[in-house]
């Protein structure tokens, strides 16, 4: 019994769509199989919230009078560095560019208390930012510097525009060394110490369509608060990770690159964050809706978070020097239990990616479909899949000399 | 007679060192143990009221000093900003104190002030800057 795309949305413009989200299909399957909920439901709504460091936006910030080529010039939102090698006012503000010269970031470990991803959250926010820039100066475009403060409201296109987010599963990160350490992971206690994780597990989008035979180029998704697409699979998709029988990868594989309105997102969604002695970031949040295609699309939503399992990786050895080699494999209901043990130590857990979050962007997108406000959109290209043969390649250095 | 709140940071070789029995007893200090927590691996954090003369306290407190510890003053409250919060619970296994707890259930995390101990440790932990430290 499959259903196709063009028959859900017909649903879901009538208002008569079923929707559930990605843990609540878990209990449905439970409860009525996998047959009787494949044609019960109609979408899954998947999330996840949690940093995302490929994350930036681009600005048209329109032309001054006389105009100024910031193309190949120099540029700064409240203080951070914005790239400029584009058309004369297009720029691009990246979630991870840190103010040239932050003392608070000079004293190890460093504070990292402002930087890219805080610029994208105040500029949501409606706040206004402090564009400062030079140029050389042409005959066309004679301005040589500008100031002056800028508004999300009175920029042209303001787009955010994620080249890698939502990966598919995650490190859990922990430390063996003696000492602490400050990594995008959050921070490591010695000894194991801790042990941090970043996946909204059984809720979270590639993990719930772990094939991608649902998501890809043109879905449409839950960006931020707002309406954005999956544009291309994300830099780093490795769908030829190693996978467990059911499919789910074991370590990080699929990722996406996404795009959408930044005026139409909100603080809440996007928030600028700061991972002490490492540097900041964006958090993101992202939904993205998966339509029940046939029972086999189904059983991928039903995933369970003791069926996905992450590799524990060192952090202050393996990890640096790209050691292959995982402590071992927990399952994620295992460390969302707050504690697993590691080499016969009980080591208390921590996530960066935040599940309440998660579970809220799943409601809000299953809430959008249900009232017919957001239809589901077939994707002109799937993401890359095992069969593509991708992998994740290190770089091969080449000596210069 | 002077009162001072104070927090000993001390590395791990002072550990076994009888430090309150020494204040008391050479310094001639009144000390009151307000929380403490020592483990082998890690440093250990003392939070301490202490009383005496000035000049007692002074040289209590340079003993304090020479012998590798830290002393801070007890820093007066932290706030939990909740609308800054996205209940990531990354800093929750690095309190002490459990004064961050997670429902489990709804994945969500509360503080309970009274068992915190201002030891700061979460502070730096969190990326969205949702736990403040006031002095
Ligand atoms: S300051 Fe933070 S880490 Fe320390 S006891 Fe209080 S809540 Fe726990
Ligand atoms: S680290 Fe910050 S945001 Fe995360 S749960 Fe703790 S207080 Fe909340």
């Amino acid at each position: 019994m499959a259903k196709t795309l063009a028959e859900i949305n017909e649903k879901i413009k009538k208002g008569e769509a079923v929707v559930v989200t990605a843990e609540e299909i878990i209990d449905l399957v439970d409860e009525k199989g996998i047959k009787k909920a494949a044609q019960e439901v109609d979408v899954v709504t998947s999330a996840t919230f949690g940093p995302m460091c490929s994350s930036g936006i681009y600005l048209n910030i329109g032309h001054s009078k006389p105009k100024i080529k910031l193309g190949g010039g120099k540029a700064y939102l409240n203080e951070v560095p914005v790239y400029t090698g584009f058309a004369a006012v297009d720029i691009y503000l990246g979630a991870t560019a840190l103010p040239d010269d932050d003392p608070r970031n000079r004293v190890h470990p460093g504070e990292f208390r402002y930087g890219g991803g805080h610029v994208i959250e105040d500029l949501v926010a409606g706040k206004d930012a402090k564009l400062v820039a030079t140029a050389h100066g042409t005959d066309c475009y004679p301005r040589r510097s500008l100031e002056t403060w800028i508004n999300l409201k009175d920029v042209n296109e303001a787009v955010l525009f994620n080249p890698r987010n939502a990966y598919q599963n995650y490190n859990v990160a922990v430390n063996l060394s003696h000492k602490v350490i400050y990594t995008y992971m959050g921070i490591l206690q010695p000894n194991l110490g801790n042990a941090n994780y970043c996946s909204a597990g059984q809720l979270s989008p590639l993990l719930n369509d772990p094939y991608y035979k649902t998501i890809g180029v043109g879905t449409r998704i839950f960006l931020g608060g707002g309406v954005g697409y999956v544009v291309w699979q994300g830099t780093q998709h490795n769908p030829t990770a190693p996978r467990t029988e059911k499919g789910v990868p074991r370590s990080s594989a699929g990722t996406m690159a996404v795009l959408g309105d930044l005026k139409q997102m909100s603080p809440e969604w996007l928030k600028g964050t700061t991972m002490t002695g490492y540097g900041v970031t964006l958090s993101v949040g992202i939904g993205v809706p998966i339509p029940i295609l046939n029972e086999e699309i189904l059983s991928y939503t039903a995933v369970k978070d003791e069926d996905i399992f992450a590799q524990t990786v060192d952090y202050s050895e393996a990890y640096p020097q790209r050691k292959s080699g995982s402590l071992g494999e927990v399952s994620y209901a295992q460390l969302k239990r707050g504690k697993i043990t590691l080499q016969g130590k009980e080591v208390p857990t921590g996530s960066l990616s935040s599940y309440a979050k998660a579970r809220k962007i799943a409601s809000l997108l299953k809430d959008w479909i249900k009232k017919g406000e957001f239809l589901l959109a077939e994707p002109v290209e799937l993401l890359p899949s095992v069969e593509s043969g991708i992998t994740f390649k290190p770089l091969k250095e080449r000596p210069i000399r | 007679m002077l009162k001072k709140r104070l927090v000993l940071t001390f590395p791990q070789a002072v550990v076994e060192e009888p430090i309150t029995y020494r204040l008391i007893k050479d310094y001639d200090l009144v000390v009151n143990i307000l929380r403490a927590r020592i483990s082998r691996e890690e440093e250990g954090r003392l939070i301490i009221e202490i009383s005496g003369e000035k000049e007692a306290l002074d040289k209590g407190l340079n003993y304090l000093k020479k012998i590798g510890v830290a002393v801070q003053p007890l820093a007066k409250d932290v706030r939990w900003l909740e609308d800054r919060c996205t209940h990531c619970t990354v800093c929750v296994p690095l309190c002490p104190t459990e004064a961050i707890v997670v429902d489990r259930e709804r994945m969500e995390i509360s503080f309970d002030k009274d068992r915190c101990i201002v030891c700061g440790a979460c502070i730096p932990a969190c990326p969205y800057k949702a736990v403040e430290i006031l002095f």
